[in-house]
């Protein structure tokens, strides 16, 4: 099994084919949206390839030590170039599973019902050093 | 009775026959953990688990007495510990309740030596791994070590970390909510303090509202839209009775404050028959007991039920915009004003803003709503719950 990282962004991503903003659907695609997605991790769960999912709130700083003083912050920024709305882990076969996968969340229906196809970014997990190396 | 709930008596034990807080406290967890694993329960489970504590507390002090090269004092006649039993729990609220403590320490400390749940439990219900909440136990319990504990505390403490227990919701496979009613219900048994009282009875109407507070797909629903016929009535009733007994005793705090608030929702059979005129007038207690903005906030609601959206305007005025929910309040008392621009702006501002999942998609749903033409206003959304958090 090998573990990815589907990452979902406020911005930073090429746009998707359905763009338009979450606030600007109707009450009910919001709520078709949100199930969706509860449907998709029940389904990686059932599967036995879901491990987590968190979502992040917009603001953020850059922060760095300065020596001896108090910390050295920066930010946060309106318009950073990418930023992070959240995460799901998926612990999958293949590479290929893992597509599957982010192509389905990606589906996730938004303004007039229709899918987003929202760019997702897939990234793998560093392994564990196997025991056996040779 | 559940084993777990033996466990401060337990401790208390091992205290009075000389063993210090932090060993008898390791000792009975590890006694817990064992019974918990048994496949029998124990006949008696109160003998069992001082014997298996004290053996395993006798253990790690033999280890501890090896390791030094020196006699263990405790086996042969240890002194008299400094509580007796009658109060062993109540001890343990204060301790674990340490003021030195930072409120998170408190939590984790008070649900293992008070409440008798396991280290993986506590880990579990507040998502973090069971190594890490080992630390901050045991961190904890090293805190505590040079202090001189002989003193009663102060209860308001013991009071914010079960207010917060209660507020941690209800994941994981421990019902945090339901455990810190039952710690709550305890101490109030013990202690007759009228805010402890008025703490039990604000954590029941609020309970008692839990099975309609989310829809399909924990969806958010509001205060106003709740099916109230799932609201447990037999909560309610005690609630409002132990808020009425500590009301009566005429020593008004926090607590009670905001259990009458609670308890005027309850009584509504409809969001429509909600007396806001009270609701106002406690508030206005609230905030001369706390002086908090949050209350001003959430007073502002009130004002904007009682006295319309213009009048909650006004009050709004005198609040700090900068409060988390700020945003979502005065898109609220603009929907009621008729202003569905303004408010879809401040609506999606706020979900923006939101620190909480379902929070968020609640009030993208009411920016959308507002964007949406053609859509009756009847069902009048509400953002705000009556609690000042």
């Amino acid at each position: 099994m090998a573990k990815y990282l589907l990452l979902k962004h406020y911005r930073g991503a090429p746009a998707p084919v359905n763009d338009v903003p979450m606030d600007r659907w109707t009450p009910d695609e919001v709520t078709a949206h949100v199930q969706y997605m509860q449907d998709f991790i029940r389904r990686a769960e059932a599967t036995g390839e879901f491990v987590e999912s968190q979502a992040l709130l917009p603001q953020g700083t850059f922060v760095r030590s300065d020596g001896a003083g108090p910390p050295v912050t920066d930010g946060p920024f309106a318009e950073t170039k990418d930023l992070i709305a959240g995460w799901i882990v998926i612990d999958v076969e293949t590479y290929e599973r893992a597509l599957e996968l982010a192509a389905d969340l990606s589906a996730a229906p938004g303004a007039g019902g229709k899918p987003i196809h929202e760019w997702l970014e897939l990234r793998p997990f560093m392994a564990e050093m196997p025991t056996v190396t040779e | 009775m559940n084993v777990r709930e033996l466990v401060p008596a337990v401790i208390g034990v091992l205290v009075r026959r000389g063993a210090d807080f932090a060993s008898a406290e390791d000792a009975v967890q590890e006694a817990l953990i064992k019974a918990l694993q048994a496949d029998e329960p124990p006949r008696d489970p109160m003998a069992w688990l001082i014997a298996a504590a004290w053996r395993k507390f006798l253990d790690a002090a033999r280890a501890e007495s090896s390791r030094r090269g020196r006699e263990l004092a405790v086996e042969t006649e240890p002194p008299a510990g400094p509580v007796s039993s009658a109060d062993d729990s109540l001890w343990l609220y204060f301790l674990c309740a340490h003021p030195s403590l930072s409120p998170g320490s408190a939590v984790a400390l008070t649900l293992r030596a008070v409440g008798g749940l396991t280290t993986r439990q506590i880990a579990a219900a507040y998502l973090v791994p069971e190594a890490t909440m080992a630390q901050r136990i045991s961190r904890a319990k090293r805190q505590l070590a040079g202090l001189p504990l002989d003193r009663p505390g102060d209860p308001a403490t013991v009071l914010r970390v079960l207010y917060l227990v209660f507020n941690e919701g209800y994941g994981g496979d421990v019902d945090l909510a339901a455990e810190a009613i039952r710690l709550t219900r305890q101490l109030a048994r013990a202690t007759g303090e009228p805010e402890v009282a008025g703490l039990l009875a604000l954590m029941l109407l609020h309970h008692a509202r839990r099975a309609s507070r989310l829809g399909p797909g924990g969806r958010l629903v509001p205060l106003a839209e709740q099916d109230r016929s799932r609201w447990d009535t037999a909560l309610i009733a005690e609630g409002v009775a132990i808020l009425q007994a500590a009301l009566a005793r005429d020593r008004l705090g926090e607590y009670q404050a905001q259990a009458a608030i609670a308890a005027l929702h309850a009584d509504a059979q409809s969001a429509e028959e909600t007396d806001w005129v009270q609701i106002v007038e406690w508030y206005g207690e609230l905030l001369t007991l706390t002086g908090s903005p949050v209350v001003r906030l959430n007073r502002a609601v009130a004002v904007g039920e009682a006295d319309g959206p213009r009048a909650g305007l006004k009050e709004l005025a005198e609040v700090d915009p900068g409060l988390p929910r700020y945003a979502a309040v005065r898109a609220h008392l603009l929907e009621r004003a008729g202003d569905r621009e303004q408010a879809a702006e401040l609506y999606a501002e706020a979900a923006r803003a939101a620190t909480s999942v379902p929070e968020r998609e609640h009030l993208t749903r009411q920016a959308a709503r507002m964007r949406t033409p053609d859509r009756p206003a009847g069902a009048a959304d509400r953002t705000q719950e009556e609690c000042p958090g």
